[in-house]
């Protein structure tokens, strides 16, 4: 019997791996290399150019990013999870998850481990002059396994390829069969692939199987585990000893270099440039320009996946697929400017694919930045604002009542007492209705209610009717004259010495919470705000027998991340039942004002889509609390024909004081 | 009546023959809602910017058909896009895209 150490040292001596090609090439690698380094001279260049488009300040804050400790773990963080893990699809379409890390995590395995493999056995070949570009990729070609030497190491690494080899197999059947019936998977609606696209798909869809194919006949030289080798067995039983495996290896590498030379030009570019868009959004860039810098790492890391279809409300409608963020982001990359504009004058800018994307991919900002450049030039006049906010508006003790516009609400004269404007023996509160609020005067009645039962002496900002907010001139792209409205109503609050701001219109919460910068002033929403009384018990409340559903108005829920104050308030009220699309799924009401053309026969589509969710567990009351929300829910009930339904639309306001 | 050229106030004379009807189909293209207008005037009554400043956009689609496009854009320059007066529209009129439209389709670019 041979003692143990001798059994060692003939192994040291003779290797577990012998290069069976010395020379390290053959010719059929010359697709992929190409394929490849055209991919990656693009990439290159690309990066470079996009870096460049960015306002240098940008550029700076972007460098800066990526070494403040903070941005470094989220960047980690997204990067692990939504480019490798998939996290985001795993989360609400499980079947889509698994199918997309399949591919995508388990290709990474097999790319990470073939490195490793090569590493461990042949160091030499990691060296580019060597062939370190392709030789990791056909590791399987090149070696021969020295047979009676192989280790638990090797053959541990012969187990990983071939698990993750099936892992990704798997992910193809499933995604070959997503191809002809989406819905099994979760998805009703799916993209309709481009040219590029196709070649790209057709070519992902054949790599795996032909490197199976190719492995396993090449199974007999340079081993393998569970799959290749049996399939290997397979072969031979079919074939007998004549396994030509050279043809499988051409076609294994034709169809790799085919992948990477129509990546460029397909979806299939997400994979690289999503990594530099997670950069960029971490480091908080916003776009300036709809097609350059920012916005180009968001339209090529757009995957066109397809989830934005089955998210946008407008789709109830087939005929307003062609509207969704999918095809405004290909519009744009395809610079087809007429279409462009079309498409990102009709969204609703309810936010819903931003918040369902799985890249994260912010639509509707690129379509304001791609108003921007139509509307943005045309003139305006805003003088006016000026004198309108010293005479109109509170600024401070100088403020002239209107007995009229309070008798107009229902607010007696005590609804302002003279004491808050005076001494401020409290904290001062400032609430700001806004336009909308102003057309539904309801709202201010039911706030107004509520502070005096909570004892908060607040100042009506906008009795008489302020200016507006500046968030629907943003949405139509009109930055710079937003930016002198914002600059008004800024000067006004600034002025009024107050530090805590109420809002009852979500689209005023937005924009004063992002724009204004206001120093020392907190902004909330009422209901924030009214949340907060409860829980501090400066307004009783008594939970009653009614049952209620929440919608959450998109500017408040996705836009401002306001989703739980007013459902635990709403909690104290009454039964809270379950809306079918809630959160950041919950479907707009169809008022938006985030569309320029979408007109009121689609709208109304809309608003019945968005009832129909509500009303799936029989709510006596549906809850909103946004003016417009309100409105729109109050006509959309009354027109809906053809159905018995008994249910009231009342403002969040109403619900707590009725 | 006799035009000498000047006056202590601009002229309010309609003169339906400098109608531009190509520039009036321009803009219907875009905004079709232009014809629907029944001039109620509920979009002046509650606009925003109409407190401060005389803003009107029942005036203005008045002053595109009676040939004065400049009164028009002067009109809507003040407009802050509230949105107010597509909520209380009778007709259902897309306020905000046809105050864009106006300005886009008249201005001098």
């Amino acid at each position: 019997m041979t003692p143990l150490f001798h059994l060692l040292a003939a192994q040291a001596a003779d290797p577990e791996v012998i290069d069976r090609i010395p020379s390290g090439y053959s010719h059929f690698v010359i697709p992929f290399t190409i394929g490849i380094t055209f991919m990656l001279c693009w990439i290159g260049v690309g990066c470079i150019r996009l870096l460049y488009a960015i306002p240098q300040a940008d550029r700076l804050k972007f460098w800066k990013s990526l070494f403040l400790p903070k941005t470094i773990v989220k960047n980690l963080k997204d990067l692990f999870g939504d480019c490798l893990l998939h996290v985001k699809i795993w989360q609400r379409k499980p079947l889509l998850g698994y199918m997309h890390s399949a591919i995508a995590f388990g290709w990474f395995m097999l790319i990470v481990l073939g490195h490793i493999e090569v590493a461990l056995f042949v160091p030499a070949r990691l060296n580019v002059t060597r062939g370190g570009l392709f030789y990791p990729i056909f590791y399987r070609y090149f070696v021969w396994m020295n047979p009676g030497h192989t280790t638990l190491r090797g053959s541990f690494f012969f187990f990983l390829m071939d698990f993750f080899l099936l892992y990704v197999l798997s992910g193809i059947a499933l995604a070959v069969f997503k191809r002809f019936r989406s819905i099994v998977l979760g998805m009703r609606h799916t993209t309709k692939p481009s040219f590029a696209d196709r070649v790209a798909l057709y070519s992902l869809w054949m790599i795996f199987p032909l490197r199976l194919l190719a492995e396993s006949f090449t199974a007999d030289l340079s081993g393998g585990s569970f799959l290749t080798v049996g399939v290997n067995h397979f072969w031979h039983f079919l074939f007998g000893d004549k396994l030509w495996f050279t043809p499988c290896w051409w076609a294994y590498s034709i169809c790799l270099g085919l992948f990477f030379a129509a990546m460029p030009f397909s979806r299939y570019m997400h994979i690289l440039t999503e990594v530099l868009w997670i950069l960029l959004r971490n480091a908080g860039i916003q776009p300036h320009h709809p097609r350059k810098g920012v916005a180009e790492a968001e339209i090529y890391a757009c995957s066109s996946c397809g989830l934005c279809l089955d998210a946008c409300p407008m789709n109830v409608q087939k005929k307003n697929l062609k509207y969704s963020s999918v095809y405004f982001i290909r519009f744009l990359r395809r610079h087809n400017e007429k279409k462009i504009n079309a498409i990102a004058d009709k969204c609703l800018m309810c936010d819903k694919c931003h918040a369902l994307c799985p890249v994260g991919v912010d639509a509707p900002a690129l379509r304001r930045a791609q108003r921007a450049t139509v509307n943005n030039a045309l003139p305006y006049d805003y003088s006016y604002l000026a004198s309108a906010v010293s005479s109109g508006q509170p600024s401070g003790h100088g403020r002239v009542h209107s007995r009229f516009a309070a008798a107009e609400y229902g607010l007696g004269p005590a609804a302002v007492p003279e004491t808050a404007l005076t001494e401020s023996k409290s904290p001062r509160v400032l609430y700001f209705a806004g336009c909308m609020t102003h057309l539904t005067p309801r709202i201010i009645k039911s706030v107004d209610k509520v502070f005096k039962a909570a004892g908060v002496d607040y100042v009506f900002a906008d009795r008489e009717g302020g200016i507006c907010c500046g968030r629907p001139l943003m949405l139509a792209g009109r930055t710079e004259a937003a930016a002198v409205v914002i600059e008004a109503n800024k000067k006004m609050i600034e002025e009024s010495g107050c530090d805590t701001l109420v809002l009852s219109c979500p689209i005023c919460f937005k924009v004063f919470k992002e724009e204004y910068h206001l120093a020392g002033i907190k902004v909330v929403h009422y209901t924030q705000f009214i949340n907060d009384l409860i829980i501090s018990g400066r307004l009783p409340v008594q939970k009653k027998e009614q049952k209620l559903v929440y919608h959450d108005p998109c500017e408040l829920g996705r836009g401002c991340g306001v989703y739980f104050e007013p459902r635990a308030a709403l909690n104290q009220l009454g039964t809270l039942v379950k809306a079918s699309k809630e959160y950041d799924e919950s479907i707009c009401c169809g008022g938006s004002l985030g569309s320029l053309t979408l007109d009121s026969r689609d709208r109304s589509k809309i608003s019945e889509a968005s009832l129909d969710s509500l009303l799936a567990n029989d709510p006596e009351t549906i809850v909103t609390a946004c003016p417009l929300c309100l409105k729109t829910f109050s006509e959309a009930v009354s027109n809906v024909r053809g159905r018995d339904i008994n249910v009231s639309v009342k403002d969040f306001a109403e619900v707590v004081c009725p | 009546m006799v035009d000498f050229g000047f006056g202590l106030v601009p002229s309010s004379r309609i003169n339906l023959d400098l109608f531009d009807k190509d520039k009036y189909e321009e803009l219907a293209a875009v905004e079709p809602d232009v014809r629907i207008c029944m001039a109620c005037g509920s979009c002046t009554a509650v606009c925003t910017a109409g407190k401060f400043s005389t803003t009107s956009l029942r005036e203005a689609i008045e002053d595109i058909k009676n040939a004065q496009p400049t009164k028009a854009l002067e009109l809507l320059k003040a407009c802050q896009l509230c949105g107010k007066c597509s909520m209380v529209c009778p007709r259902g009129i897309n306020t905000r895209h046809l105050i864009l439209s106006i300005i886009n389709t008249y201005s001098i670019k």
